[in-house]
C-alpha cells in the first residue's frame, strides 16, 4: 500500500478528470475518501441537532477527550482509537450528569463542563509525560491523519456510524420535541433527561469517529459549521438536514482532493472550506435582510430570525 | 526548593497569573461565558505558531491572537453576551455555536502554520507546539517570570477597577444600561482583559490546560460565597493555593507535569465544593 511520503510529488492540472482518475489509483486515497464519506454523513446529523440543542461546548469537551484517549492508549499499549470511543464515551457520561437543564442553571452547567474538560486535559497530559516511548507525531495526534485510514479502522469507522445514524433514526421525533421544547415534552411524558443523556452517547461516538479524520481540534469544521450554514439557508427541517449532509460531503471530498496534490494537512482545506462556506451564507443573509427591511420601510415586522429554533 | 532558581521564577509567575485568573474567572463564570474564555484560550495556540512560523517573538503572537479573539466575540457577540443570571437568552447559548466556529477556523490556520513552521525547523516545531499546548512554567528566565508577573497584576488591577460597573452591567444589563452604565462596552473590554490573561496563563499552564484555572476555583467560590467581592476574593484565593500546590506537587514527583497538577488540584477542590454544598 502505498503511503502520501512515497507518491512522487502530485501536481495539478488543468485536466480535471485526469486529476480525479490520479487521486483515485491509490489505495490509501479512496480508503481516506470513504472513511472522511462515513465521517461527513454521521457528524453532519448528530452535528444538526448539537446546533439545534446548543450543545456545542459539550461537543468541544467531548472532542478533546480523544487526547486523554490517545495518551492513555499509547500507554498501555492499545489502538489508539479504542481509547478515542472509550473516553469520549466516558465524557459523555460525565456530562450528562451536568446537562439537567431543569434544575441548574445554565452558567452551573457550563462549568460543570468546563471541569470535565480540564481534568480530561490534564490527565491527557500526564498520561503523555508518562508515555516514555516514542510520540508519533503530535501533529497527528492534534489534527488527525485522515490519509491513513487502514482498512480496519475503516471498517470500525463504517459500524460505529450504522450505530449512530441507526439509533438516532430510532429517537429522532422525540429527541426533536425533547430539543425544540424541552417543557411541553415533559409534560407530555417524553423521558427528556434520559434522551438527553443518550444524545450526548451519541456525540461522543460521532465525535470519537470525525477525530479520526480532522483531529480532535477540528471536530467542529464537519460537526457544527456545515449544521449551521444549513441551519441559517432554509427553516425547513427536512431540507436543512439534507444540505448539511450535502454540505459536509462536499467540503469532506474536495478537502481531501485538494490535500493530496499540496503538503498541507487535509484538516487545514476541510476547516478552511467550511468556514468560507458559512462565511458567505451568514454575509448573503444579512445583505438580503438590510434590503428587504429598506424596501418595506420603517413599518416593516422585524426580521424574522433565521435558523430553525435558533 | 527556594534554593533553585526555576522553581522560584515558576512560583512568582504562578502566584500572579493565579491571581488574575481567580479574579477574572470569577466574572467569567457570573456571565457564563466559560465557553468564551475556553475558546480564548485555544486561540493562544495558533498565536504563537503563527508568531513562530513568521520568526518574531512567541509571546506577541499570543496577546495579538487572545486579545482580537477577545475583542472579536465581544463586537459580535455584545448584544446577547451582556446578561447573566442564569437566564437562559442572556447568556447566550445561541452565541456559542458561532465562538466555536470561527474558533475552529483559528485553530485550522493554527495547522497551517505549525505546516509551514515544522518545513522549515526541522524538530523545533513540535517541541513549540507541546510548549504552548501545556506550558513550561519551570522553564521560565527570571526576566519572563517577572515580565509574567507585571502583567498579571496590571490586569488584575484592572478587573478590580472596572469590577462595580462590570457586576452591574452583568447581574442587570438592562436597568444597567438604563442607568447610563456603557454595558456593551464593559463587555468588549472585560473580553479584551481576558485576552491578556488567557495569553499571560498560556505561558504557564498551556492553551489547553488554561480552563481549569479560569474556572475552576470561580465555579466553587459561586457556591460559597454570599457577596461579590467576598466571592472574587475566595476565587483568587483558591486560584493562587491551586498553583501553589501544584508547583510544590510536581516538585516532588518530577514525573508530574506542572499543568497537569495545578489544574487537577483545582479541579478537586471544585467537587469537593460540589459535594459540601
Amino acid at each position: 500500500m502505498s503511503t502520501p511520503a512515497e507518491v512522487a510529488a502530485p501536481t495539478l492540472t488543468l485536466n480535471l478528470a485526469h486529476d480525479v482518475g490520479e487521486v483515485l489509483e491509490y489505495h490509501f486515497m479512496i480508503n481516506a475518501l470513504l472513511a472522511g464519506g462515513i465521517v461527513a454523513v454521521m457528524a453532519g446529523l448528530v452535528g444538526w441537532l448539537t446546533v439545534v440543542r446548543r450543545e456545542t461546548f459539550a461537543g468541544h469537551t467531548l472532542s478533546l477527550m480523544a487526547f486523554p484517549g490517545a495518551s492513555s492508549a499509547l500507554l498501555i499499549g492499545v489502538p489508539v482509537a479504542w481509547g478515542y470511543f472509550v473516553c469520549c464515551g466516558a465524557g459523555a457520561l460525565a456530562i450528562g450528569r451536568f446537562s439537567d437543564r431543569a434544575t441548574g442553571s445554565f452558567n452551573e452547567e457550563s462549568v460543570g463542563i468546563g471541569m470535565v474538560q480540564a481534568l480530561a486535559l490534564a490527565l491527557g497530559f500526564l498520561f503523555l509525560s508518562l508515555y516514555s516511548g516514542v510520540l508519533g507525531s503530535l501533529e497527528n495526534l492534534l489534527f488527525g491523519n485522515p490519509l491513513g485510514v487502514s482498512d480496519a479502522q475503516l471498517t470500525t469507522l463504517a459500524i460505529v456510524a450504522a450505530v449512530v445514524v441507526l439509533a438516532l433514526g430510532v429517537l429522532a421525533r422525540p429527541l426533536l420535541f425533547a430539543s425544540v421544547d424541552p417543557d411541553v415534552a415533559r409534560a407530555r411524558g417524553v423521558p427528556v433527561k434520559a434522551l438527553s443523556a443518550a444524545f450526548l452517547l451519541l456525540l461522543g461516538l460521532a465525535v470519537a469517529a470525525t477525530s479520526q479524520i480532522t483531529g480532535p481540534l477540528l471536530v467542529f469544521a464537519l460537526l457544527v459549521m456545515p449544521a449551521a450554514t444549513a441551519q441559517a439557508l432554509t427553516a425547513r427541517p427536512g431540507l436543512s438536514l439534507a444540505l448539511t449532509v450535502l454540505l459536509g460531503l462536499a467540503i469532506v471530498w474536495l478537502g481531501m482532493g485538494l490535500a493530496y496534490f499540496s503538503v498541507y494537512p487535509a484538516a487545514c482545506f476541510i476547516t478552511g472550506g467550511a468556514f468560507v462556506v458559512y462565511l458567505l451564507v451568514r454575509l448573503l443573509g444579512a445583505t438580503r435582510r438590510r434590503l428587504i427591511a429598506r424596501r418595506l420601510g420603517p413599518l416593516a415586522p422585524p426580521p424574522v430570525p433565521e435558523g430553525v429554533i435558533a | 526548593m527556594f534554593s533553585q532558581e526555576f522553581m522560584r521564577n515558576a512560583l512568582l509567575a504562578g502566584t500572579f497569573v493565579a491571581l488574575a485568573c481567580g479574579v477574572s474567572g470569577w466574572f467569567v463564570v457570573l456571565r457564563g461565558q466559560v465557553f468564551a474564555g475556553d475558546a480564548l484560550s485555544h486561540v493562544a495556540f495558533p498565536g504563537a505558531l503563527a508568531a513562530a512560523a513568521a520568526g518574531i517573538d512567541e509571546r506577541a503572537g499570543l496577546f495579538a491572537a487572545t486579545v482580537a479573539m477577545g475583542a472579536g466575540i465581544g463586537v459580535i457577540g455584545g448584544r446577547r453576551l451582556g446578561g447573566a443570571a442564569g437566564g437562559e437568552h442572556a447568556a447566550g447559548p445561541a452565541d456559542d455555536t458561532t465562538i466555536g466556529i470561527v474558533f475552529t477556523f483559528i485553530l485550522g490556520l493554527g495547522v497551517f502554520f505549525l505546516t509551514l513552521f515544522s518545513r522549515g525547523s526541522g524538530g523545533g516545531a513540535g517541541i513549540q507546539a507541546a510548549h504552548t499546548l501545556f506550558g513550561s512554567i519551570f522553564g521560565l528566565t527570571a526576566g519572563a517570570a517577572l515580565l509574567a508577573a507585571g502583567v498579571a497584576l496590571a490586569v488584575t488591577l484592572g478587573t478590580v477597577l472596572i469590577a462595580r460597573p462590570l457586576l452591574f452591567a452583568s447581574v442587570a444589563p438592562e436597568v444597567a444600561a438604563a442607568r447610563g452604565v456603557p454595558t456593551r462596552l464593559l463587555g468588549v473590554g472585560f473580553l479584551v482583559i481576558l485576552g491578556v490573561v488567557a495569553a499571560e496563563a498560556s505561558q504557564v499552564v498551556g492553551a489547553l490546560l488554561l480552563l481549569g484555572l479560569l474556572a475552576a476555583p470561580a465555579g466553587a467560590s459561586q457556591r460559597l460565597a454570599r457577596s461579590p467581592f467576598a466571592g472574587m476574593g475566595l476565587s483568587a484565593l483558591m486560584a493562587v493555593g491551586a498553583m501553589w500546590g501544584g508547583l510544590v506537587l510536581s516538585y516532588a514527583v518530577p514525573s508530574l507535569p506542572p499543568g497537569s497538577s495545578i489544574v487537577a488540584i483545582a479541579v478537586v477542590i471544585y467537587y469537593a465544593v460540589r459535594i459540601i454544598t
